[in-house]
């Protein structure tokens, strides 16, 4: 009896992680994912200064002053939820720029006329506002985070003055406004493609995340837009 | 009816390609393509190059033509190829621009004419499906949920014409791989493959040099054949479950 022998090789092992990097549809899942998480933040951060508004408790404490000391009490907390927040900018941003290589690689020569059909600012310029995002943010820590611009008599841990003192000095209201522009169109296509880009295409469900997406961009918008012009309005003081 | 226009005209894949002036006399009976055969005579009859461009069935359904009229894939009237569009919908004097497919993957080969096949190699990539020959199986044997058949029939509409990537401001394919994903993955008889399919396409995809989906959505207003957006979300989703889902391939299975 003869036995044949056979040499099995092993497949190539399959990675992953690997095989949503490489790939343009992988890619924007983790930017998908990245943004939701990101998006989270930015809702909660809205939340907890609304607090703006409502000036001092029984104590005389201004309630923003008292929330950032709470935030800031628990240290794991704090920089667990700081590292997650840049591990998620980094991934959101590495895909974002290695995309729009690829995108200008797929399109080598231009269109000499192409007209739009069905697009809309906030679908055609999702890289760029993102870029003004990005800015914003750097600015945003380097004012209130840090104290080191715009904040004159910066006071750590004092909230209530670094915001009513800040976001009336200088280049302030202008990176308010531009930023808060720039991650309003951001969020009103991306809270709709999030939808698209995990899988989720029903019809009824990218219509109703297409006008839910609007709604709450413009809401997130206008809301953190109020803060900088109530202060310039000097409806809020210290 | 009188008509301006400007052709892109380009000898070969090495030749950088201009746009050249032509005037045309043509009645609002003809077709769009008849009209550029109307103006190839008269080049042909000078001595002149006629204008390249890709036709066959000019019926809408084989997919070969396309180019792009003033800034349009297939021209202004939506949801039909340029072979299907008549010059009624233009009017005497008017000026067109008419130039080819614009993509990395789509290199130009001539004139109007553009490499579509780096869609078969997508296609190819995607392999085949596994059905039993022999006689034929009783029609009724397998079902298909009545929604699923008729989302699986309108994605395997897609005639591979190109328009879609044409149309996206990121030269991407994925309406088109898409459509081929989905109308597979819909259906039992797609199932043994489903998870290698969507990751094989998705990866060829790459590999041809189309860009990424934006979901800005000028594919599914262009597409000739209705293929919705909802391909391309069905694309992402068996490519994400494949991702998770994929084993490797073991020796057991039992002796056979
Ligand atoms: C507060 C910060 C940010 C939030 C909440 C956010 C949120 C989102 C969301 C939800 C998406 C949708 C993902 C998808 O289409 O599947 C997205 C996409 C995108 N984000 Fe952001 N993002 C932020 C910051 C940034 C920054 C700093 C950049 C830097 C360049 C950026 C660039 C992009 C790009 C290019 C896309 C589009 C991906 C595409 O469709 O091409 N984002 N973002
Ligand atoms: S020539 Fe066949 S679809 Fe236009």
């Amino acid at each position: 009896m003869s036995v044949a022998t056979k040499t099995v090789t092993a497949p190539p092992s399959f990675s992953r992680v690997g095989v949503l990097w490489a790939s343009t549809v992988g890619k924007k899942a983790l930017m998908a994912l990245t943004g939701i998480l990101l998006s989270l933040f930015v809702l909660g951060h809205l939340l907890g200064n609304l607090q703006l508004y409502f000036g001092r408790d029984s104590t005389g404490a201004y309630l923003i002053n008292k929330y950032a000391e709470f935030l800031h009490h628990n240290k794991p907390l704090l920089y667990g939820t700081r590292t997650v927040l840049l591990v998620a900018v980094l991934i959101h941003v590495i895909a974002a720029f290695q995309l729009q290589l690829g995108k200008g690689a797929a399109r080598p020569v231009e269109y000499h006329q192409k007209e739009s059909v069905n697009s809309t600012v906030s679908s055609r310029y999702m890289f760029w506002t993102g870029v003004v995002i990005f800015f914003f943010v750097i600015y945003h820590l380097l004012q209130l985070t840090l104290g080191v611009v715009n904040v004159p008599g910066f006071r750590e841990g004092d909230v209530f003055h670094n915001v009513t003192v800040g976001l009336r000095t200088g280049v302030a209201p202008l990176f308010y406004v531009v930023g808060m522009i720039g991650l309003g169109l951001h969020l009103r296509h991306g809270l709709y493609s999030t939808f698209q880009s995990l899988g989720a295409g029903n019809p009824a469900v990218s219509q109703w995340a297409l006008k839910w997406a609007a709604v709450v961009a413009t809401v997130i918008a206008l809301v953190n837009l109020s803060f900088p012009l109530a202060v310039l309005a000097g409806l809020v003081k210290g | 009816m009188k008509l301006t226009l400007d052709i892109w005209r380009q000898k070969g894949a090495s030749d950088a390609g201009r746009f050249e002036t032509y005037t045309v006399e043509a009645n609002e009976h003809m077709s769009f393509l008849e009209m550029l055969d109307v103006l190839n005579q008269e080049l042909i009859g000078s001595g002149k190059e006629p204008v390249a461009f890709d036709s066959d069935c000019r019926e809408g359904i084989c997919g070969m033509c396309g180019f792009v009229v003033n800034g349009v894939p297939h021209g202004p009237v939506d949801n039909t190829t340029i072979c299907q569009t008549h010059m009624r919908h233009f009017h005497d004097g008017e000026r067109l621009r008419l130039e080819p497919w614009r993509a990395a993957a789509f290199p130009v080969l001539k004139d109007l004419v553009v490499d579509r096949s780096a869609f078969d190699r997508i296609i190819q990539a995607g392999g085949f499906i596994s059905v039993r020959t022999g006689s034929a199986v009783d029609s009724n044997a397998m079902l298909v949920e009545k929604n699923k058949s008729d989302r699986a029939m309108t994605n395997a509409a897609c005639i591979g014409c190109g328009a879609c990537v044409a149309s996206c401001p990121n030269a991407a394919a994925a309406l088109f791989t898409g459509a081929k994903i989905a109308h597979l993955g819909l259906l039992p008889q797609g199932q043994p493959e489903r998870t290698d399919r969507a990751l094989n396409m998705v990866a060829q995809m790459g590999k041809e040099g189309f860009g990424h989906c934006t979901t800005i959505g000028e594919c599914e207003a262009n597409c000739p054949a209705h293929i919705k957006l909802e391909a391309i979300a069905q694309m992402n989703g068996d490519f994400l479950r494949a991702v998770f889902a994929k084993r490797e391939e073991s020796a057991g299975g039992g002796a056979g």
